[in-house]
């Protein structure tokens, strides 16, 4: 029996070859394709299962992971979740990471190539690689002004430091709670996800920078008024045409002003008075003088049509590509096709704050690796472009401030404070309320912020709102966080 | 029978104690690390566990030396290794379920051990054994059938192969396994003749005789009927396989194999092409990531999931998340393995069971009486059959079952029955390095 014996040796050694080759074929050969798979949990796992770093506001978490008894391991926690989700956005297991949560990622999850060498010591050491923590310009006490402010009204603030280009606060309303679409169960978020998608106010949009863009209206004067003045031909105290009502070339359509009545006496008006009263006619025919390539050409040293990254992406905003005559009447005074985000109208008046140079606007303070001490990334202040000379900034910022003490901004006057300003009212078609606008800097004379606030369909005063009457109020509250700090 | 060579005669028990000592560092030391990777700190109780496993296993070693000194010294080692592995894989899946098992199944180890120990010292010879060839026979497949009683019989997971009495349940096939064994080695081994050695010719094969086929028939209807009623194919290749290998051994022909084999793929393509669940298997088997299989699929493709996570290395004991898979302490131990000890650990486990199973064979082929031959050739291909059963099973080379991998899965059942195999393995190599008595003379 013991030639069988052997044999049968030889069959069982056959059947455990078969195994070490379907092991080596499920662990080796298939493994990659394997763990590639979208319904493979295990490496939803390990993405969701790593000590993610938290996001901060002045040195405070206002995203973190906290460890939780579930298969992912760490929950991430939204603390003033409203407030905060244009900034943030959300990481969730269902999406993909949105907002900051999603631009710095692989900061954040501890797998960006700035962290390498510390993942190699993980490497060694068997770690989970560990996500750096981001720290935000973001004052939280200017963000809480800003979110206060709109109440709740739909719109948006973005306050910037002129010199710097740090990001003061970041408002889109109405916000969302980012910890619905955090959770671990996929049907809750799906159906939260769900939700917002239907929700006719669009709370997913950051609308500070990436919402659909708006029309600017009379805010557009400060880079129509640059234009003027860079051109050489312009001073504030030019006097420029400003009827009743601006007759178009090329069509029976003409111009009128959102008041009733010329500008000033013999139809004719000062530029600083101009933009003081925010004289529509005005800047039509300067608009027409200067013609749409000076104006196009100035809003893009000033940002327009550039791919900007702070880092969440910046939709960039537009001046038409080629008005006739009067759609560029129309668009010297914010109207037309011209189509702006918030933070490109802070960035206007940040550049003439910070004496024609825009600082890049920035969100990000500084990266420290996991245990708090080595800084990974401190970006620094960077010029983003020369918008305008140092003189053009004075006589812009003289213009501004005059709009503010004795003109349409006057609602934002704050005692002792010599604040610029520019209010906007952009209509919308017939039958939707004006969106009111307002941007401004202060101290004048030596600015802390830029600010700009717009609030959609006339906010609270509906058909009756105006920019100065509805975001001058909010603009100034903004202010006034800053220099209480 | 062939002639055998001089085997080594030392009774090698220290040899013995040095490896088990080895295998109870590499369990003790990998049930310290688990608590420290999963928890951060070393678990309050792996002093009473690796102690109390260490005392159980010490104490068979003693025994051997009193009862068996010439018992096979490398069995008892890898028998300690896999259990004590099984241990720290279910105690780790304790840490991330906070469940209790591996408490429960060192008691059933202690339980197992018992029987061994009683084994060893009752039985001082195997040959006694061959007295209830037919006791077993009875015995064998009256608990292979029991699960398909009503009341008693349970339906776990598809198959129809536990008993329940209350909250306590049972496989009886585990102790079937090894009363039919013993009743194919006592069987066999006074039919071979007849079975070897009549018959024609045909095509290099000796066929036998239409009335030799009996037994085979039988053994054949019974392994369809626990494949289509039990609905278990690991159970019925099992039983299937071992009576052919067994008759292989005693007849020494090639035609049993030939046979067999023919019969049982014949029979396990009716079964797939006439019932649906065994059809709903096969497909789980070929197209787990198919979107109509892959709800059923889910444990399979988990499982999958977890060892190719754990790729080359593995992912580290603690570290990995192989909790995410149905049933990983029992029945998908392996892929638990897998995930955190990697590929390497896997071969590591495969050899364990290849050396184990091979140490049994080279008992068989030094026994000296025909019936512990047989009897330890078909314990030992039970082993290397279940392990082929599950671990196929769960890499894709064959249809899953539901057997567990010998001493290291979950279940009482399970580590009673192998722990009595061990015993009755190690009975009959004792017997077999024995030096031969001395004649008696006068």
């Amino acid at each position: 029996m013991n030639a069988p014996l052997r044999r049968l040796a030889v069959v069982v050694a056959l059947l455990f070859a078969s195994l070490l080759i379907s092991s080596t074929y499920v662990q080796y050969v298939s493994a990659p394709s394997l763990n590639a798979r979208t319904d493979n949990r295990r490496t939803q796992f390990k993405e969701f299962g790593r000590d993610r770093g938290p996001i901060l506001v002045d040195g405070r978490p206002i995203a973190q992971s906290v460890e939780v008894d579930d298969p992912y391991t760490y929950q991430r926690k939204y603390t003033s979740a409203q407030m905060y989700s244009a900034v943030t956005g959300f990481y969730s297991i269902v999406y993909k990471p949105t907002g900051m949560e999603g631009a710095t990622n692989d900061l954040l999850n501890g797998t960006a190539d700035q962290l390498f060498y510390r993942r190699l010591s993980d490497l060694f050491t068997g770690r989970e690689p560990q996500g750096a923590s981001v720290e935000l310009t973001i004052d939280p006490k200017v963000q809480k002004a800003a979110w206060d402010a709109l109440g709740n009204q739909k719109g948006a603030v973005v306050a910037l430091d002129p010199k710097t280009g740090a990001i003061l606060a970041m408002v889109s309303k109405p916000g969302y709670d980012p910890n619905a679409l955090a959770g671990h169960d996929v049907a809750k978020v799906t159906k939260a996800w769900n939700g917002l998608l239907d929700d006719p106010d669009r709370p997913l949009d950051n609308r500070a920078i990436a919402g659909r863009l708006y029309p600017p209206g009379s805010v557009f004067k400060v880079v129509t008024a640059a234009a003027a003045l860079s051109s050489g031909n312009y001073t504030p105290d030019t006097l420029v045409d400003g009827p009743a009502s601006l007759d178009l070339p090329q069509t029976s359509a003409s111009l009128p002003n959102d008041f009733a009545g010329a500008c000033g006496p013999n139809n004719k008006v000062s530029l600083l008075d101009a933009l003081r009263i925010s004289c529509n006619t005005a800047f039509g025919s300067i608009g027409l003088d200067i013609g749409d390539d000076a104006i196009r050409a100035q809003a893009e040293k000033f940002g327009f049509g550039k791919a900007l990254d702070v880092p969440l992406t910046v939709t960039p905003s537009i001046f038409p590509p080629d008005p006739n005559p009067p759609q560029t009447a129309q668009s010297a005074i914010g109207q037309f096709d011209v189509r702006v985000s918030p933070l490109q109208i802070a960035m206007v008046s940040a550049g003439v704050a910070n004496g024609g140079v825009v600082m890049r606007p920035q969100l990000v303070k500084d990266v420290l690796s996991a245990n708090g001490v080595d800084v990974i990334q401190r970006p620094q202040p960077e010029r983003f472009s020369d918008a305008v000379s140092g003189q053009v900034a004075a006589d812009l910022t003289r213009m501004m401030v005059a709009v503010v003490d004795n003109g349409t901004g006057k609602r934002a006057q704050i005692p002792g404070v010599r604040v610029a300003g520019k209010t906007g009212t952009a209509q919308q078609g017939e039958g939707r309320p004006p969106n009111a606008w307002f941007t401004a800097f202060a101290p004048a004379d030596d600015p802390k912020v830029a600010i700009a606030v717009v609030v959609e369909d006339g906010g609270a005063l509906g058909d009756a709102a105006s920019g100065g009457r509805v975001a001058a109020p909010i603009a100034k509250q903004v202010i006034e966080a800053v220099l209480n700090r | 029978m062939a002639v055998v060579t001089a085997v080594e005669t030392r009774p090698r028990r220290n040899v013995e104690l040095v490896l088990l000592v080895v295998s109870l560092g590499i369990a003790i030391g990998a049930y310290v690390l688990v608590g420290i990777a999963a928890e951060g700190q070393v678990q309050a109780n792996w002093m009473w566990v690796g102690g109390g496993l260490a005392v159980l296993v010490l104490g068979v070693h003693a025994v051997l030396r009193v009862v068996a000194p010439y018992a096979d010294p490398v069995i008892l080692p890898i028998t300690t290794a896999i259990n004590g592995l099984g241990l720290v894989v279910i105690h780790r899946l304790d840490l991330a379920e906070e469940t209790s098992l591996a408490t429960r199944q060192l008691l059933w180890t202690a339980i197992g051990v018992g029987a061994a120990v009683a084994v060893l010292w009752l039985v001082r010879d195997h040959r006694i054994l061959a007295r209830y060839t037919w006791t077993a026979a009875l015995l064998g497949f009256a608990l292979l059938l029991l699960p398909l009683l009503p009341f008693i019989g349970r339906n776990i997971r598809g198959a129809r192969i536990w008993i329940g009495l209350g909250p306590l349940s049972f496989q009886p096939g585990e102790i079937a396994k090894i009363l039919l064994a013993l009743f194919f080695a006592g069987y066999l081994v006074t039919a071979r003749d007849s079975l070897a050695l009549v018959g024609r010719r045909f095509l290099g094969l000796q066929l036998p005789r239409a009335r030799d086929l009996g037994p085979i028939l039988v053994a054949w209807v019974l392994s369809l009927g626990v494949l289509v009623f039990e609905r278990d194919l690991g159970t019925s290749l099992l039983f299937f396989g071992l009576f052919v290998a067994v008759l292989y051994v005693a007849t020494e022909r090639t035609s049993w194999i030939v046979i067999g084999m023919g019969l049982f793929v014949a029979g396990a393509v009716l079964a797939w092409r006439i019932f649906s669940h065994v059809q709903r298997r096969v497909d789980i088997w070929l197209h787990p990531f198919e979107p109509g299989t892959f709800e059923n699929a889910f444990q399979v493709v988990q499982g999958l999931y977890g060892m190719a996570s754990g790729g080359l290395l593995g992912t580290g004991l603690g570290e990995g998340r192989p909790d995410i898979i149905p049933f990983a302490e029992s029945d998908f131990i392996f892929t638990a393995i897998g995930e955190e000890l990697g590929l390497t650990g896997i071969f590591a486990l495969l050899l364990l069971y290849l050396i184990l199973v091979e140490r049994g064979l080279r008992t068989a082929i030094g026994a000296r009486d025909g019936f512990g031959k047989l009897l330890a050739a078909g314990l030992s291909f039970t082993i290397a059959l279940q392990c082929f059963v599950v671990a196929g099973g769960v890499t894709r080379v064959i249809p899953l079952t539901g057997l567990v991998m010998p001493f290291l899965a979950y279940g009482g059942s399970s580590l009673l029955s192998n722990w009595i195999v061990v015993a009755i393995l190690l009975r009959i190599s004792d017997a077999a390095r024995r030096p031969a008595p001395a004649e008696v003379t006068g």
